[in-house]
């Protein structure tokens, strides 16, 4: 049911790679009764999947720390928040350029940015060297219209 | 999950599998390159028939396997792309490094 006033839901998990499916399965279910298209559900997937990669791959690296997943919805709007409690960014600009990447050796695309912001309307990047990356996302769903 | 292959006289064709995030395309990768050098693989074929999602981890697993081939002067394809696939493909610039058949798939 769409309902005018915001709904939230929080979950919070170990930096594995094998949680990145439950992330992208949690944003769907929390999203499905805004009745997404599925082009929307594979976009707002998208976005996600890359957010909660770079937590794990970048923020803790070899470590395993604490991924949290946010997701608020207001009508059609979804904002979904990624944070972690890692390294943190060095450079957000250089960050967010397309195929800039500081692991080529582990065979990462640099597309990760690119993509989220592909997918999303908007994307924010909040990073603190040591402390944590919190990326915010936010995307109005194009309701399909009710007869 | 176990991933499927087939090999034979200098190629193989890998079945790409449902979901390729960073979980999938590190098991891919190590699993690829070995079959790759085992069999001496020439000609590296990427069925994504099964795939349905598909993000910029799998992306740099794809760029790894082409720059691998690219080496031995090698070469590799990718086919049943689904429309998702595609988009993801584009968006990456992967195919200026990997044939994508131009086949439809009705989905």
């Amino acid at each position: 049911m769409i309902r005018e006033q915001a709904q939230e839901m929080s979950i919070r998990f170990d930096s594995y790679p094998e949680n990145e499916q439950f992330a992208r399965m949690t944003i769907m279910a929390f999203l499905v009764d805004l009745n997404p298209t599925v082009d929307e559900m594979e976009d707002v997937k998208t976005a996600v999947s890359e957010a909660v990669t770079n937590a794990i791959i970048h923020g803790y690296e070899k470590e395993v720390g604490q991924v949290l997943l946010t997701c608020t919805k207001v009508g059609s709007r979804v904002s979904i928040t990624v944070t972690d409690y890692g390294k943190g960014i060095e450079d957000i600009k250089k960050a967010r350029e397309p195929f800039f990447t500081t692991r080529p050796d582990a065979e990462r695309s640099g597309m990760g940015f690119a993509f989220m912001e592909a997918f999303m309307d908007e994307v924010h990047i909040e990073s603190e060297q040591g402390h944590g990356t919190r990326i915010i996302m936010n995307k109005k769903l194009h309701l399909l219209q009710k007869v | 999950m176990e991933f499927q292959y087939e090999a034979g006289s200098g190629s193989l064709r890998v079945f790409a599998p449902r979901e390729i995030d960073e979980c999938a395309a590190g098991r891919l990768r190590t699993e690829v390159d070995e079959l790759i050098d085992s069999y001496q693989i020439r000609h590296l074929i990427f069925d994504f028939s099964n795939t349905e999602f598909m993000d910029s981890s799998g992306i740099g697993m794809l760029i790894g396997r082409s720059k691998k081939m690219g080496y031995t002067g090698g070469s590799v394809e990718a086919e049943h792309l689904s429309a998702r696939v595609r988009k993801i493909f584009a968006l990456a610039g992967l195919p200026r490094l990997i044939t994508v058949k131009e086949e439809r798939r009705y989905d």
